[in-house]
């Protein structure tokens, strides 16, 4: 009984070597009626078998990991598998090119959107891209304070869109080509793009 | 009866259309056996393994129609190893060798190779139907040599397969001579189609009724197939990108107006929303619509499509649907009957996938409901019971909640009440996957309730041997049992191994099964195949003599009269 300091110490060394399942630096998990042997198989199940509200905080990282070493899961067919994988290869390397047109360019341009981080980036590169045709900035504003051009984008039900107004992801899943439209034009369509 | 005449008695045999009435009938008497076995037209074989293809031959010289099945369900999901087995070269062997009259050949997770696709092609001169459905181990020229030789060919129909492509000119080794065809579905191939070949192949075919096309078809060529095969009843689209603008799509609406049989679509696979209006006019006589490859139409596009669709029974589709969309189907699609709803990485941002009051929505809405492939994010006990309550018909339920072993999100406790409201409910229940947290209850529902169960898949579920002992013991129609990464060990296993001789097979793997019980199992029942699939484990040593009590990575047991297989590979131990 001397000692009680280290006593103390020594059970709290016992703690942190004591061999358990679940995350480094998490809670023991809750047992559930269910007990799993220890084995590294089941170490992914325990884990995801924890009550909800310790997984939320920890599902974030873990879920991927947990997807991830699964074999056969979900259980789909591996052609489907395969399809679904190659299209989105397909869609992520093939990037998302759209026309964009500026009113009185002699020719159009096309641009990947999924180079661009956001409208700002986007504004600039197109900025860049039509300077050479001399018509003008497309950021300068003319007296009554309302820019001179309008960046206006298609979107899937064919209608006419201010660029900004959504949220970036939003815009890049709706946008089908873009055009950059002379102030005069563009009055009705609002100042800030 | 023995005083009846063979020809009457083969005669009264002719209205006998499953196998399990003609089996049943071949083992009332010798005389009803011999005039069985000579009269048979189609035989059935659910493992290739079961049987030696040289003894159906002999049995049944008559036969016609051969259906076989090869590598275990599991197979789908890539855990049974590539080289595992399940040739058809034996099959077509053993009835070339016979000079069977054979002329439908169906094959299902077989290993096809050119090489018996060739054998069977030149081997059967009235050969008419060929169905190959998640095969593998052939390419584009052992179609070619069918195409060349199959006179008469009626049916080529291939269903997810990995076919390995050696360019296009398959198509055009149909002759000009071929005019039979009924039905064309290459949708699996990955590699060019010939399209001048195609549109004149389908031209000299008046009779096509189906036909599938690959993504490489272009929407030109399939509005020139529609235009000169207008009684299409089935159509798989080809790639549908098309610039909406141009003529060519007009030609499409125009071409598609004139398919009035059209009752089933499928394909899509590079769809954009702006191509769909063009089968608008076709919609309203749909029955079948498959989705699934087509990630780029979603929310109001697919809606608005499904809205049209009053008359549909079979809807494919993926989980970008949304439980919204899935309200949309509930209220539209008054005749529907199977349901699949898939999962996908590749929908876009902000999506929604599916939840339980989806599922909930469709129950209400289609009460005709009775076969479901659902894949989801999350499943409550409620839903479920209120799905049972709503849908009482359901032959085939499989559900599969993404997250493996995940409790009820509202009550977090695990789905064993909602799974037995299913089984208690669905009196016809014939196959069942389950998933989700799941205890030993689930089981005891399964065994008490489940009586014309033949399939049961389960994974990640249970708590002991108790679990599968309910179901071994409950569910007398058991045909296929396949569990993976459950606590069921050998207690369960050798509880009662005459079970297996009334099931086709039985799969477990990552259980708690070891060697030994395997060995005890293959002691105990010689008529069992008891397989013991070892994959080199990196983490063990190569071991000669591998202790007993070690447990199995993969078990397959399987009953069988033709004893150990002999083109096991290595890593499948034969106990």
């Amino acid at each position: 009984m001397e000692g009680g300091g280290s006593y103390g110490s020594d059970l709290d060394n016992l703690k942190a070597t004591e061999l358990r399942l679940g995350l480094p630096g998490t809670d023991e998990p809750k047992k559930l009626p269910s007990m799993l042997p220890r084995s590294s198989k089941w170490a992914i199940l325990e884990a995801t078998k924890r009550s909800s509200s310790e997984i939320k905080s920890v599902e974030k990282d873990q879920k991927p990991a947990a997807k991830a070493q699964i074999v056969g899961w979900p259980p789909i067919r591996s052609y489907r598998k395969n399809s679904y994988q190659a299209m989105k290869m397909e869609a992520e390397t093939t990037g998302m090119y759209v026309k964009v047109s500026m009113d009185g360019a002699p020719y159009l341009r096309k641009i990947d959107l999924k180079v661009y981080k956001g409208y700002k980036e986007l504004r600039e590169a197109l900025e860049d891209m039509f300077k050479c045709f001399s018509l003008g900035e497309i950021s300068r504003m003319d007296e009554s304070n309302v820019y001179e051009y309008a960046i206006t984008y298609e979107d899937k039900d064919g209608d006419w869109m201010l660029v900004g107004d959504v949220p970036w992801e939003m815009f890049l899943s709706s946008c089908k080509r873009m055009r950059i439209m002379k102030g005069s034009e563009a009055k009705g369509l609002g100042s800030i793009p | 009866m023995t005083y009846f005449p063979e020809e009457v008695v083969e005669h009264i045999f002719d209205f006998l259309g499953s196998h399990r009435d003609r089996n049943a009938v071949s083992t009332v008497c010798k005389a009803w056996y011999g005039v069985e076995r000579l009269s048979r037209r189609s035989v059935f074989v659910g493992n290739c393994y079961a049987v030696r293809p040289e003894r159906v031959v002999a049995r049944f010289p008559g036969v016609r129609s051969l259906s076989v099945k090869g590598k275990p369900h599991f197979a789908d999901f890539n855990l049974v190893p590539d080289d595992w087995g399940g040739f058809a070269l034996p099959w077509i062997e053993a009835f070339a060798r016979g000079g069977l009259g054979l002329e439908e050949l169906r094959l299902k997770r077989m290993v096809v190779s050119d090489e018996s696709l060739e054998l069977l092609a030149r081997s059967f001169p009235s050969f008419k139907v060929l169905v190959l459905i998640s095969c593998e181990g052939f390419s584009t020229d052992g179609l070619a040599a069918i195409a060349t030789h199959c006179r008469v060919l009626r049916e080529l129909d291939l269903q997810e397969n990995e076919v390995e492509d050696c360019g296009p000119r398959w198509l055009s080794c149909f002759p000009d001579s071929c005019t039979s065809l009924v039905s064309l579905n290459f949708a699996c191939l990955k590699g060019e189609v010939n399209a001048a070949a195609l549109e004149r192949l389908v031209a000299r075919c008046p009779n096509i009724r189906t036909l599938r096309l690959n993504r490489a078809v272009s929407v030109d060529s399939l509005s020139k197939i529609l235009a000169r095969a207008p009684h299409l009843v089935d159509l798989g689209t080809g790639s549908f990108t098309i610039d909406h603008h141009a003529e060519a799509y007009h030609r499409l609406i125009n071409n598609f107006t004139k398919c009035k049989s059209l009752k089933s679509l499928s394909g899509f696979w590079d769809a954009s929303p702006r191509c769909l209006p063009a089968v608008y006019p076709i919609c309203g006589n749909l029955t079948g619509l498959n989705l699934s490859y087509a990630p780029a139409i979603q929310g109001a596009d697919l809606i608005k499509l499904i809205r049209l669709c009053l008359k549909l029974q079979r809807l494919w589709v993926l989980d970008c649907i949304g439980d919204k969309g899935l309200a949309v189907v509930a209220s539209t699609c008054k005749e529907l009957q199977e349901l699949r709803v898939f999962p996908s990485d590749v929908c876009g941002v902000g999506t929604a996938a599916v939840t339980e009051e989806g599922l909930v929505a469709i129950s209400s809405g289609c009460p005709k409901l009775n076969s479901l492939l659902y894949f989801c994010h999350q499943m409550t006990n409620a839903a479920l019971v209120t799905v049972a309550k709503n849908c009482p018909h359901f032959t085939r339920f499989r559900l599969c909640i993404l997250d493996p072993g995940k409790p009820d999100p509202v009550t977090n406790q695990p789905l064993d009440e909602g799974f037995g409201a299913i089984v208690q409910s669905c009196k016809d229940l014939r196959r069942l996957s389950l998933s989700g947290l799941l205890t030993d209850q689930v089981f005891l529902y399964i065994g008490m309730y489940a009586e014309c169960l033949e399939m049961l898949s389960i994974a990640f579920a249970g708590d002991s041997d108790k679990g599968m002992v309910y179901v071994l013991n409950g569910c007398k129609n058991l045909r296929k049992l396949e569990i993976r990464d459950s606590p069921f060990g050998d207690a369960a296993l050798l509880e009662d191994v005459g079970k297996y001789e009334t099931m086709r097979s039985l799969w477990m793997s990552s259980c708690y099964v070891t060697l030994k019980g395997c060995k005890t199992l293959a002691a105990k029942m010689p008529r069992l195949n008891v397989e013991v699939i070892n994959e080199r484990d990196e983490s063990d040593e190569m071991e000669e003599n591998p202790s007993d009590l070690r447990r199995v990575e993969k078990m397959y047991v399987y009953r069988t009269v033709a004893g150990p297989r002999n083109d096991a590979p290595d890593f499948v131990w034969m106990l």
